[in-house]
């Protein structure tokens, strides 16, 4: 008797326990709910606006500089409306993995972004068509667009620009130091003289610290190939060659890369490894932020990025806006003179044509309130810093840092802007081959016949492998 | 009692057998299902037949993680047991503060592989950086450095199952064995390792399944860097499927070989190692 007692105890709370297990999974859903919402419950609560069908939003953010400030933007909109936006950011280098997980679930993102044609690609029989959409009624011009047909199904949402950061201050003290090779910062219109720059201030670099008052250590900061660092290499260096071939040939992509301006490419990642701050075998190791540091510490003149890095490079707290200014990135082909920044996006939101009809209008409503609303204008040009290619910004919520100025002013002498077509590239492995060839080249473990052979015959395999 | 346990067997087993079937075998079978197929999201996938096995052997990075992570696992299945088993042998001999000692060696095996990956990977490069190196500046670094990690982590754990296997053996076994006049190195390999072999079969599973599908160490040391010459299966595998599109399902294929790999290595290396086990 005593026995069966206990069996049967073990029992009841054995199914207790399986019982409890599932009940805790549905409090944690509804609180899910609720806590992404805080604004609801003065709104009538969470159940009425799912009864309401008023849909909801779920972003899959790609840019983690700007993850807190979408989350703000997020609760703005729910606060002001009542409905749901759950935005989550992928950690840096994660997005595609992140994206293809959350797709498959049933509560799949309603709004996710893609990089461009190639990306475009993978994802686009997931793309709703937002060709009446009063968002897209707000670009500008059609080439913020990313177009199959004549259906939308991409809209981008930030123009970027990068090329050299330089340490302005640092660079102004050069100018004026005895045998500067050159005289003022504007003189440093290409390669060769980039090249004499850096050399001088790699070699005189302690010279260099005493007449600035910036501990300088070398010219370049570490071309880190960590993977939080590479893609500045690999995909925006790579852009000025591809870009050049492109151009000389007339065409906007191609299904296999001559390579033509490969020395070029050469030519600019050796300066940025030998007068850098640290040795090339050095590289593998260091990262994005070891790069942020190194210059917004003032150990190094020049570090390549783009207006994304203004936040980080502010917050380190020795640099000021006064300080910091950008110039193109020069490689050496002819008529460089008139060279531009990069300027482009690889930012382009897309809607999930599966999500429910009330989710996707849901998403359509929040995407034309943040172009359109003051809240949204203002957080996207000032929290952010994004320059957006939306008619609405017209009116006064333009962003501004120096980097953006910069780029205005060159637009304004009449610079060409060079286009980024980094987003032509055929896959994230061939990217993926020619870093850990460049790294190699570096790191004096291989030779530049191997980024070359990644670089143009890996273009071709993994054109046709994308394309088969 | 048993009468109880039979008649209430069904519903003790109920919620593991339900969770097993939830988290391992519809798994299993979707993901068998998957590797014939072309698909983005799993939700999508398209039957595209065998294509996925022929690209497999045709990807030089499987080939190389494979025949890589083989050597992995022999160097530290060899390694882990061996150190294990001495520092189990040590620590029976009674010395003084033999539980703070085994408590110390434990302890590594209670952090995780990520966290242990990224110490690890700021201690090695802090080391290289006196030859201007990084870890991944070559594979056998990222190599020699994985097998470190894998010593450092799992001989506490090894050593607390061979302790509990030495324990185990009669002292008068050993006894008898001295007053034969066996010499201590006799002892050794007449006697307490054929009574341990049960230990033996258990760590060299353990060792060896862990060493072939072993990830996050792999991942958090390395990343596969450099040019994923530093990839053992499981983050090639990853990394296929994740990390290049329209390879998914190549990805998943991967998997199942993977699966039977493994499965044919440990089941023969199970009735190895239990056909030298004793009777006591």
């Amino acid at each position: 008797m005593k026995k069966k007692l206990v069996s049967l105890m073990l029992v009841v709370s054995m199914a207790g326990a399986l019982l409890a297990g599932c009940g805790g999974d549905d409090d944690k859903d509804a609180n899910k709910g609720g806590n992404n919402t805080p604004g609801t419950e003065n709104n009538g609560g969470s159940d009425d606006q799912q009864t309401a069908g008023s849909g909801k939003v779920y972003y899959l953010n790609f840019k983690p500089e700007q993850a807190d400030a979408w989350v703000d933007l997020a609760a703005a909109y729910t606060a002001e409306t009542g409905v749901q936006v759950d935005v989550v950011t992928a950690a840096s280098g994660t997005y595609e993995e992140q994206l293809k997980s959350e797709m498959a679930k049933s509560d799949a993102p309603t709004l996710f972004q893609v990089n461009g044609p190639v990306g475009l690609a993978t994802w686009k029989d997931y793309c709703y068509d937002m060709s009446g959409s009063e968002v897209y009624g707000q670009l500008k011009s059609d080439e913020f667009a990313l177009k199959d047909g004549s259906s939308v199904l991409g809209i981008a949402y930030v123009i970027e620009t990068y090329g050299l950061i330089y340490n302005k201050t640092a660079l102004e003290a050069y100018c004026g130091m005895d045998n500067a090779v050159v005289s003022s910062i504007d003189e440093i219109n290409n390669f060769e003289t980039l090249k004499a720059v850096a050399d001088d201030i790699q070699a005189r670099a302690s010279e260099l610290a005493d007449a600035s008052g910036f501990p300088i250590e070398a010219a370049f900061t570490s071309a880190g190939m960590d993977s939080s660092s590479d893609w500045r290499f690999k995909t925006h260096l790579a852009n000025l060659p591809i870009y050049y071939e492109y151009e000389a040939d007339g065409i906007g992509s191609t299904e296999a890369i001559k390579g033509t301006f490969l020395d070029n490419y050469k030519n600019i990642w050796d300066l940025y490894t030998t007068d850098a701050t640290c040795a090339g075998s050095m590289l593998s190791g260091k990262t994005g932020d070891d790069a942020v540091a190194e210059f917004g510490l003032g150990q190094a003149v020049f570090y390549q990025n783009g207006t994304w890095a203004y936040g980080d490079i502010t917050n380190a707290g020795i640099l000021t806006d006064d300080d910091l200014g950008m110039m193109p990135i020069y490689i050496g082909a002819a008529g460089e003179e008139n060279q531009g920044l990069c300027t482009g996006s690889e930012n382009y939101w897309c809607v999930n044509k599966n999500a429910s009809e009330d989710d996707i209008q849901a998403t359509l409503d929040f995407l034309n309130w943040v172009v359109t609303s003051d809240t949204g204008r203002d957080s996207l040009a000032n929290t952010m810093g994004f320059v957006t290619p939306f008619k609405a910004f017209d009116d006064g919520y333009t962003a501004a840092n120096p980097f953006i100025e910069d780029d205005n002013e060159y637009i304004a002498a009449g610079k060409i802007p060079v286009k980024w077509c980094f987003t032509t590239m055929p896959s994230e492995a061939w990217k993926d081959g020619v870093g850990s060839a460049l790294t190699a080249y570096a790191a004096g473990t291989g030779s530049w016949d191997d980024v070359v052979t990644a670089f143009v015959d890996g273009w071709a395999t993994e054109y046709a492998a994308a394309n088969e | 009692m048993d009468k109880a346990i039979k008649k209430y067997f069904p519903l003790f087993a109920l919620p593991t057998l339900a969770a097993f079937t939830i988290g391992f075998i519809i798994p299993f079978i979707m993901g068998i299902y998957l590797s014939f197929c072309k698909f983005t999201t799993i939700t999508d996938a398209k039957i595209i037949g065998f294509s996925n096995y022929t690209k497999i052997f045709g990807d030089e990075t499987f080939v190389h993680a494979l025949w890589y992570t083989v050597l992995f696992t022999i160097v530290s299945v060899l390694l882990i047991n061996f150190f294990a088993f001495v520092i189990a042998m040590l620590l029976t001999k009674g010395i003084r503060g033999t539980n703070v000692f085994r408590t110390i060696f434990f302890m590594p095996n209670l952090i995780g592989g990520i966290v242990l990956g990224y110490i690890w990977q700021l201690i090695f490069n802090g080391i290289l950086a006196h030859w201007d190196i990084t870890l991944m500046y070559h594979e056998k670094y990222g190599f020699w450095g994985l097998v470190i990690l894998m010593c450092w982590q799992q001989v506490g754990y090894m050593m607390i199952i061979y302790i509990a296997g030495i324990q185990n053996i009669p002292g008068d076994l050993i006894e008898a064995a001295k007053i034969d006049g066996a010499t201590s190195w006799q002892v050794l390999t007449k006697v307490t390792l054929p009574m341990v072999m049960p230990s033996i079969t258990v760590c060299t599973f353990l060792t060896l399944t862990n060493g072939f599908k072993l990830y996050d160490q792999n991942m958090a040391l390395t990343a596969g860097e450099p040019a994923k010459m530093s990839q053992l299966l499981a983050l090639n595998i990853y990394d296929t499927f994740y990390g290049r599109n329209g390879w998914e399902g190549v990805g998943q294929a991967k998997a199942v070989v993977f699966f039977i790999i493994v499965a044919v290595i440990a089941v023969t290396q199970n009735y190895l190692t239990r056909s030298k086990e004793v009777q006591q």
